[in-house]
């Protein structure tokens, strides 16, 4: 199957992402690289665990001192809905609807970035309100960590699918970059995974826990 | 063949070796109850793994005499066999049972010397029935405290002979490790949380050993991490107990006779010495103030700064250039003292004894 | 765009290798690297060794030792080890299993880049102000006091080196589940292949605790976080756990590349298949697995109770079996064969003895209580060298010999190979074996020199003669390399006669597109089974037509310069612990991500569609024309 070929909604095969060799080792490659990032929040989580309201004295701010639930549902909601209207991308995807997935990714990005203006807001929050740094204690240090490292695969996220709205923008879809869109909502969702647990882990159980 | 001849030799250095080193120092010369159980332990791990290295040699120079190629074989192929299903088995099950077995005494000792409940038992009265003894580890030097006999020292360790000494370890700067390897295996000291364990020191080995065992430090450190060496004087428990007197009864400071000893005294004072090192065994100060090494008592101790021999014209040349012995100790580079000065205060200091 | 190769000048050459994404071209570049990081490694062994001959030596100050020890071992693992035994990943693995290259052939000289950036920018720090110093190991609290940016050094190459290590990691998983040729189950795969395969998946998942680990340190260290500050709530003791998690698996996964190098040679060598193959593949996966159970061994001493310590002495010594298992199945597939003592046949008859030796006193050190006094002494130093040099080090020195014409060409000299084999043999011995002694008489690791009149002095003087013997053992391999290089003289496709698997079915070395015609895999040991019938190739699994090969690129090159660049902006930002961060930190550290991600961007916009060698070029060649 020629990457190149011109296909119509009714030739355009289902899974058009693992057409290609390359597509298919792309899927696989990044579901091997989603493992990775598995353990490498897990990491974080564990360390976020171990040095939960760990700091030198009183007058620092402890986790159930500091979360904003509100706020903090807000974002998961937005980042939740994102996850939904990257699966509508996809579906769109698979039935070579081009400008219709276009759209959609459009939504996804904006969402994401809806989530990121209110998470840099709930962090200056709390560097202005409660003097909460990233070196005020080791347990900011571990929340930011892991709550940054998120944010900032949010970000990486958001630039990814930008990027390939522009380049395809004329080049449409086909089954060279299929995989492309397709393995950029994997990682989509996976932040999303991500971030119901950072909800669970760090606001949940700081607020109640 | 090759190996055969050099495994001969390492047979023959095995049991030259095997209950070599020094008394005072090393793990094979067990001086009390837990470094005998860990020798015991490696008589038994050694023996078992003795016996599958055995067993493999004899399997290996068999296969290396029987099956090289032989001259007219070139061009001959072996039997090319898949595998066995019965070896498989024997060969898993074997060394699964020799595990076992190894484990029993393992999971055992690992209770037994890790068990320092007797820690915290006190008597009718309400006193501590152990001996217990705060370990500080700090850059380069160690610190003992007793706490329930309210005595500070450093350095030299001192315990009685034949009973269970227990320790308190932490660390006050960065990661050390605090190993007598006569008594026993080592605990890490950190500087997050203290550690317990206990130590035996007996009797009649420690008579053997000079009633000195070196302690080492056995956790990379920094560039003198080689140079915290301190050493334990196991004594009988009386003499324990004089010596632990004597300190308890130094609350204020020897005053020096000679007038040598008191210039010392002077240099000592002028040159703030008295702000880091405490020359009394009851330093009330708490521990972030005793950023030095106690020298109560130092006119018994057995090593300059821990490593150097114990002589005037050592102490001198450790206090006027501690970095030459120790690079990267909290003292001071360099010191300015003249020759007298260094004179008296090596006279005041090696005076200081608690007893004779 | 071709790399077509006719006649080149050095320029074309250094190109060449700057933007080959040809697995066997990368296979070059990390035996080069690492070889030269290996002697580097290896100089510095002979300075510690030099440094303990005698008590109270000042060969090198005790602050110069303590960075030669550290970066002996930094370099020897990340540096050397690891990325030799890429290179014959690269080398061979593909062509194992029957495919034209990797996976990812862009992401495999990423890979290497990385690698390559990393180790250069950990090495800068021996002429920018000093070595790192705490240990190989890094441990928090000295780290996070140690003066001068060495420590930085570690953190930030090793973490470039890494990023570049994982991503090999996935490749070669990848390229090993999606591409096997036709008829090659997972069952019909060389046990290298299998053992790339099973280290792969524990780079995956090891990496990322150290990553997170180095970069909690950076962090710390750099911008002003307190995980390890025990005066703002840190924990020294999350370091280590970190640390251990992926050193524990790391040292199987360089110990089963290495074995799975044993499983081709012995079968080779012995003209006889591999004695239980399943066994063995089962016992791979079993050590891998395992391999994630038993960190804390190494933290018996660090006080995490009586019940911690037991249930990893005991999972420590459950790895003791599949090991075991190997040894046993290595040996009965000599048993009834017809052995041919070859050079490569000689390492992996030194292996044996020499791995059990290192893998019985794991399991001595397995036994908690009894590690309580072997812990952070030479008896571990002598157990690691004996498990990584006995098994390690001599897969390496065999794989060189045995993979030697298949990526170059040529054929090492026999001869001299027997000489390094017999002066490193001994020398290995006569360094190591000792020191278990002097572990058990009481002499701490790490330690700069050691007093005297405390028993020390003959062990480490036995010792310290050893090393010496393994470096004129290396020079003469060295002599060796350099000798055949200019003899120059050609081998065939399976100069060893009795090559079982499919590398040794085509060319020395094999032409850039692998197979003309990708193989049919009719069972184990395919071309020994094509041979046994008096078949003179592989059978075709496709008829001959276009083959679709990755274009050169040197976007690689860049990522990897970008992140070097941002490295030193990091480590001079205003805020780092040492004090003399500068104004221009920051602006350098975006502007080396700006490069990294200004080219990841650049990869990502164009279309790269590859190339095709046709099939009248390929019919060309089969007459003797050249195309590739």
């Amino acid at each position: 199957m020629n990457a190149e070929e011109r296909y119509t909604p009714l030739n355009w095969p289902d899974h058009p992402e693992t057409q290609t060799l390359e597509g298919k080792n792309k899927f696989l490659g990044f579901w091997l690289f989603l493992a990775g990032e598995t353990v490498l929040f897990a990491s974080l989580f564990a360390t976020y665990l171990a040095l939960k309201d760990s700091v030198p004295d009183s007058s620092h701010p402890l986790a159930k001192d500091l979360f904003n639930l509100p706020l903090v549902f807000a974002m998961t909601m937005i980042l939740l809905t994102s996850s939904i209207t990257s699966v509508y991308a996809i579906y769109h995807m698979r039935n070579y609807h081009f400008k219709k997935m276009q759209a959609w990714f459009v939504i996804t990005v904006l969402l994401g970035a809806g989530f990121l203006a209110l998470e840099i807001y709930e962090f200056t929050h709390y560097v202005h309100e409660y003097h909460f740094t990233f070196g005020s204690s080791a347990f900011s240090s571990a929340y930011y960590t892991l709550v940054g490292t998120h944010g900032a695969h949010v970000t990486f996220g958001l630039c990814w699918i930008i990027a390939l709205l522009v380049r395809n923008a004329k080049r449409g879809l086909n089954l060279y970059n299929a995989p492309k869109y397709y393995v950029a909502s994997l990682y989509w969702h996976f932040i999303d995974v991500v971030w119901v647990f950072i909800f669970t882990v760090v606001y949940l159980i700081g607020k109640v826990g | 063949m090759k190996f055969g001849r050099l495994s001969f030799l390492f047979l023959l250095l095995t049991l030259v070796l095997a209950g070599c080193g020094e008394p005072f120092l090393s793990t094979l010369k067990p001086a009390g109850e837990v470094a005998e159980t860990q020798l015991t332990l490696l008589f038994i791990s050694t023996s078992i793994m003795v016996l599958v290295i055995l067993v493999v040699v004899i399997i290996y120079l068999i296969v290396l005499f029987r099956f090289r190629r032989k001259k007219g074989e070139e061009n001959k192929i072996p039997k090319q066999v898949e595998g066995s299903h019965k070896l498989e088995i024997i060969w898993t099950v074997i060394p699964i049972l020799l595990l076992l077995s190894l484990s029993v005494p393992t999971i055992a000792a690992t209770f037994k010397l890790g068990d320092v409940k007797d820690m915290d038992k006190v008597d009718k009265d309400g006193n501590r029935e152990a001996l217990v003894v705060n370990v500080r580890a700090n850059l380069y030097w160690w610190e003992f405290e007793y706490p329930d006999l309210g005595i500070i020292t450093s350095q030299d360790l001192v315990v009685p002979t034949d009973e269970k000494v227990y320790f308190n370890l932490k660390a006050s700067d960065v990661k050390h490790s605090f190993w007598v390897p006569a008594a026993g295996g080592k605990m890490d000291t950190n500087t997050d949380n203290e550690n317990k364990f206990y130590l035996v020191f007996d009797k009649e080995k420690a008579d053997e050993a000079g009633n000195l065992f070196y302690g080492k430090c056995a956790e990379l450190c920094g560039p003198s991490h080689a140079y915290m060496d301190f050493k334990v004087k196991a004594v009988s428990r009386d003499e324990f107990n004089q010596w632990a007197t004597a300190m308890q009864k130094n609350k204020e400071e020897v005053q020096p006779t000679s007038d040598l000893a008191k210039q010392g005294q002077e240099v000592f004072q002028a040159n703030n010495c008295i702000a880091c090192h405490a020359v009394t065994a009851n330093d009330a100060r708490p521990e972030t103030a005793r950023t030095a090494p106690n020298l109560a008592d130092f006119g018994n101790r057995t090593r300059v700064a821990g490593i150097l021999e114990y002589n005037e014209e050592n102490l001198k040349a450790w206090i006027q250039n501690p970095e030459k012995f120790k690079p990267g100790n909290q003292m001071y580079k360099e010191a300015n003292l003249s020759e007298e000065e260094l004179d008296a205060l090596a006279e005041y200091l090696m005076g200081l004894k608690v007893q004779e | 765009m071709s790399s077509v190769a006719v006649k080149k000048g050095l320029g074309a050459s250094v190109w060449e290798y700057l933007t080959t994404v040809d697995h066997k071209k990368i296979a070059h570049l990390y035996l080069g690297t690492g070889g030269f990081f290996f002697l580097l490694g290896g100089i510095e062994a002979l300075f510690i060794r030099i440094q303990l001959m005698k008590p109270n030596n000042n060969f090198v100050s005790e602050q110069l030792f303590n960075e030669i020890m550290t970066m002996h071992g930094t370099t020897m693992i990340f540096l050397a080890a690891m990325p030799i035994l890429f290179a014959f990943m690269n080398a061979v693995v593909p062509i194992q299993i029957g495919a034209r290259d990797v996976a990812f052939p862009f992401l495999n000289a990423l890979g290497f880049w990385l690698f390559f950036f990393g180790g250069v920018f950990l090495n800068l720090s021996w002429f920018l102000g000093g070595a790192p110093d705490a240990g190989w190991t890094s441990y928090a609290s000295l780290s996070l006091r140690s003066e001068g940016h060495g420590i930085d050094f570690y953190t930030l190459g090793l973490q470039i080196s890494g990023f570049g290590t994982l991503i090999s990691g996935i490749n070669f998983l990848a390229t090993i589940i999606n591409m096997r040729a036709p008829g090659m189950s997972f069952m019909r795969m060389p046990l290298f292949t299998w053992t790339t395969f099973i280290a792969s998946a524990l780079i995956l998942l090891a990496f990322p605790p150290l990553t997170i680990g180095v970069f909690l340190l950076m962090f710390d260290r750099l911008f002003g976080s307190n995980f390890f500050d025990v005066t703002m709530g840190g924990n020294t003791i999350i370091w280590e756990h970190f640390f251990w998690i992926f050193g524990h698996p790391e040292v199987y996964i360089l110990v089963l590349p290495a074995f799975g190098i044993f499983s081709e040679i012995i079968p080779t060598f012995s003209r006889k298949r591999l004695f239980g193959y399943s066994s063995m593949v089962f016992a791979t996966v079993l050590i891998g697995f395992l391999g994630f159970m038993v960190w804390a061994h190494h933290m018996f001493t660090t006080g995490l109770g009586n019940v911690a310590n037991a249930i990893f002495a005991i999972a420590t010594m459950a790895i003791a079996v599949p090991t075991g298992i190997k040894i046993f199945n290595w040996l009965l597939t000599m048993w009834g064969g017809s052995i041919k003592i070859t050079v490569p046949m000689l390492y992996a008859l030194g292996f044996i003895p020499s791995f059990v030796i290192g893998g019985v006193t794991g399991v001595m050190q397995a036994v908690a209580p009894l590690d309580y006094q072997l812990h952070d002494t030479y008896f571990i130093v002598a157990h690691f060298h004996y498990v990584i040099i006995g098994g390690v080090v001599f897969g390496i020195l065999a794989a060189t010999h045995f993979y030697w014409p298949k990526m170059f060409g040529t054929k090492l000299s026999e001869k001299m190979g027997y000489v390094t084999f017999t002066l490193f043999f001994i020398g290995f011995h006569c360094t190591f074996f000792i020191q278990h002694f002097l572990g058990l008489m009481g002499m701490p690791r790490r330690v700069a020199t050691f007093l005297p009149g405390q028993g020390l002095e003959l062990g480490n003087l036995i010792s310290s003669i050893g090393a010496i013997l393994m470096a004129v053992a290396v020079i003469i391999l060295l002599f060796n390399v350099v000798i055949t290089s200019i003899r120059n003289k050609k081998v065939g496709a399976d100069p060893w006669e009795d090559g079982r698997t499919m590398e040794w079915a085509i060319a020395s070395p094999p032409p850039f597109y692998n197979f003309k015609q990708t193989p049919l895999v009719r069972g184990l040991d395919t071309w020994w089974l094509e041979k046994m019938e008096g078949k003179k190739e592989l059978t075709p699994a496709e008829p001959l037509g276009d083959i679709h090969m990755p274009n050169n690129s040197i976007i690689p090159f860049f990522i990897s310069l970008g992140l070097f660049v941002a490295a030193f902006g990091a480590m001079y930002n205003p805020l780092n612990s040492v004090g003399d961060g500068k104004s221009w930190g920051l602006p350098v550290l975006i502007i080396g991500l700006g490069i990294t991600f200004g080219s990841m961007l650049i990869r990502s916009l164009r279309d790269d569609f590859g190339y095709h060698i046709h099939k009248e070029d390929l019919l060309e060649d089969d007459k003797g024309g050249k195309v590739g």
